[in-house]
Parts: C-alpha cells; structure tokens; sequence
C-alpha cells in the first residue's frame, strides 16, 4: 500500500534526526539538506542507505545528486513506492 | 614426492610502524586549494597528515617499519624466509620492493614478493603469511604495508590531496605451536568486486588517484560491516570479546559508521587518521604499532582488522595480538 506524503515525511524526520542529529520540528518539505539543514553529500548517502532500509526505495547516487529539498525526497519516495 | 607440513598455525610477533617526519596540517593545504580546517575535520576526520620527503622511497618507510618490528619480535633478520610487501606506489615496477627492503635489512634470500591489493593490501599479505607458515614454505615471515600515495596526488585536487598519505607499518609472522590455540592468526574473509574498479582508480600512468567519493561511502557503510562480522565467525570470537577494532583508515566517518554496526560496544576503535592521513596498506599496522607503543592495547588482545579499497578489494581477520 503506498504511503501517505506525511507518512514518509514522519519517517524520514526520524531518520534525519537519527544521522544529522537535526530535530524532527526542523524538517520541513520546503527545507534544502545543505543550506538549511547542514546537511553534507556523505550523510545524504546515510539518509538514502537509511531510507532504504525504511521504506524499501532505493536511492542511487546518481538521483540523490538531485534531490535538494525535503519535498524532493518525499516524492521520489512516494513515485517509487507506487510504482514498486 | 614429498609434501611440506607446516606449523600448527602462525601468530604476529612484532609490530612495528614508521610516518616520515613532515607534518602537513589542514589549514597547509587550505592555503593552496580551496578548503578548510572544519571541512576536513567534519568531512574525513583528518587534522593532519606525514608526507615522505622528495628523495624518501616507500623502500626506505618499509625498512624503517619492518626494521622496527624485526627488532621487536626477538628475531635476527637470518631468521626471516619471506618478505611480503603490500604497496600500491612502489616506486618502479620492477625490481619488487621486497627484495631491496630484505636485501636493506641484512635478510639472506628469502622468498620476496610485493601484492597489491591497494587499501586491502596489508590483510591480504597477512593472509598469505599465515597461509604460508602453516603450508610450511615459509618459517618466518615479514609483512609490510608501505605507501607514498604522495607521489600519486594531484595537489590541486581537493578531494583527494586532503585525505592520502604516506607512511608504513610491519608485522613478523612466526609460528604457533598447537599447544597456543589462543594465539594466532584468524581465518581471512576477502572478496572483491571489479564491477567498481572506476570508483578508486589511477586511469593510466599520467594520472592521479580518483575516486568517486559518495560511492566508495556507500558500499563503505553498508557492504563491509557483514564481511568483519564473518570474519569475527570464523575466527569463532563473539564482536563483544574484542578488544580493538582496526579498520583501514580511509576516512573517519566510515570508521565510526563501521564501528557502530559490528557489535563490539566495548572495543576500542583505531582512528590514527587524525593524525597520519589515509596510508592505504599501511593504515593498519601502522595504527596498531602506534596503540600498542602508546600502552592502550596488551599481549593477547583480540584485534579484528578489515582492508578495503580499490579494486574495489576487501579482507578481514581477527588475530590475537603480540
């Protein structure tokens, strides 16, 4: 059954938390991982590894090159969990 | 025909380790690529690295290393019957390095060979030393990790002139006898993989190393972790008896991302990066002669070692320690 877009974005927050250490309230879909969450290439790989385990959706490096936003990844999980 | 009997089974001796003299501190670097102090740290976990200088070979490292352990295991260099030296920078292609560093340190004609297994490469050649002590073609054996990866960076290139080093580390592989079950040398879990052989490479001969960072990462944090358990259960040794743990230092972050998910809460975990850089082959002795000189680990400790890198080429084992 796909995901609601606040499901996934509930269980990335805590995944966000768990790596970056950044509070669950801070994630927010318009929030870039770099420039608003301090958040560098090398745990941008942690998160996508993480959210694999998650939700099932690979991230390969190639794609989260161009995930930019919280939003970003929500959808690329929510398309990728539908189309599984 | 005759076949040979080896020993029982074969343990580390000595270790012994060797970083050439010049530090080169981050904010060095920053004044000539564009980087900084707190990118290095946060990203690699770097504060400094030893570079050779100009005239220094990886022969002349691996003779300090390997005279540092010969001397610590009690032998004569007589003793020795096989040099191994792991390198992936050996300054010309022939003559090996084995034989100039054996011929430097007084050995007679030992069996000499250079293995390249590149980050890997100190846990492959330990491997063979055991392998070669309990075959019986060998008594004595000399394992060295020695690298100039200097002379293979582009000093420009920000991504990789942070994080490679030069230095060297020994081990003397010897007997052990059955009577010592304690004592010894594990059984080695290695693999590689070829389908990454362009995420760490050197393309040709006019090149410098490169190497996709995110991906190395990856497979890093999520393909290793299993292969040191395995290891851990070959050797049947429980992660929780272990008391260190000695990755390659490739890069702090994978050290403690590895470190958090093979089991071992207890253990202490190498991080000589901080101040001795990415050495590659010799990472891991290197890191393991400075802990024992520095009095943090003892005789009979259970040390787990895993190698990676490129090839990409991987090889874990746990050994008891001198």
């Amino acid at each position: 059954m796909a995901m609601t877009q606040q499901e996934i974005l509930a269980g990335l927050s805590e995944i966000i938390d768990e790596i970056a250490g950044v509070p669950a309230d801070e994630v927010t879909p318009e929030k870039t991982f770099v420039d608003d969450l301090d958040i560098d290439s090398l745990s941008m790989v942690e998160i996508a590894v993480a959210a694999q385990d998650k939700f099932g959706v690979e991230i390969p490096d190639d794609q989260l090159k161009d995930l930019k936003t919280v939003q970003d990844v929500v959808d690329y999980v929510g398309r990728a969990s539908v189309s599984a | 025909m005759r076949t040979h009997q080896g020993s029982a089974g074969a343990r580390v001796l000595a270790f012994g380790g060797y970083q050439p003299a010049r530090v080169v501190t981050n904010d060095e670097l920053a004044a000539s690529v564009e980087t900084s102090d707190e990118w290095i740290r946060s990203r690699v976990g770097i504060a400094s690295r030893r570079l050779a200088g100009p005239d220094e070979t990886v022969a002349d490292m691996a003779v300090a290393a390997a005279g540092k352990a010969l001397a610590g295991s009690g032998l004569s260099p007589a003793d020795i019957d096989l040099v191994i030296v792991a390198t992936c920078t050996p300054e010309v292609m022939i003559p090996n390095t084995a034989a100039i560093v054996a011929r430097r340190l007084g050995i007679g004609a030992p069996g000499a060979y250079d293995l390249n297994a590149a980050c890997a490469g100190f846990c492959y050649a330990l491997a063979a030393a055991n392998d070669a002590v309990r075959a019986g073609s060998a008594r004595h054996v000399l394992v060295i990790g020695a690298e100039k990866l200097s002379q293979w960076v582009d000093w420009t290139d920000r991504s990789t002139c942070i994080i490679f080093a030069d230095g060297a580390g020994a081990a003397v592989v010897g007997p052990a006898e059955a009577e010592e079950p304690e004592a010894g040398i594990g059984p080695v879990v290695w693999g590689s993989d070829g389908d990454m052989a362009d995420k760490i490479c050197i393309k040709d001969r006019n090149s410098f190393i490169f190497q996709e960072g995110q991906a190395v990462f990856r497979w890093a944090t999520t393909a290793l972790h299993p292969i040191a358990k395995q290891a851990c259960a070959e050797a049947g040794v429980d992660p929780t008896e272990l008391a260190v743990f000695v990755p390659h230092q490739a890069n702090l972050r994978i050290i403690e991302a590895l470190a958090r998910k093979i089991g071992a809460p207890q253990a202490k975990v190498a991080s000589d990066i901080v101040t001795a850089g990415n050495t590659s082959s010799a990472s891991i002795p290197l890191a393991l002669s400075r802990m024992i000189e520095r009095g943090e680990l003892g005789s009979g400790d259970k040390a787990l070692l895993i190698g990676f890198g490129a090839g990409v080429c991987y090889a874990a084992q746990v050994i008891t320690l001198p």
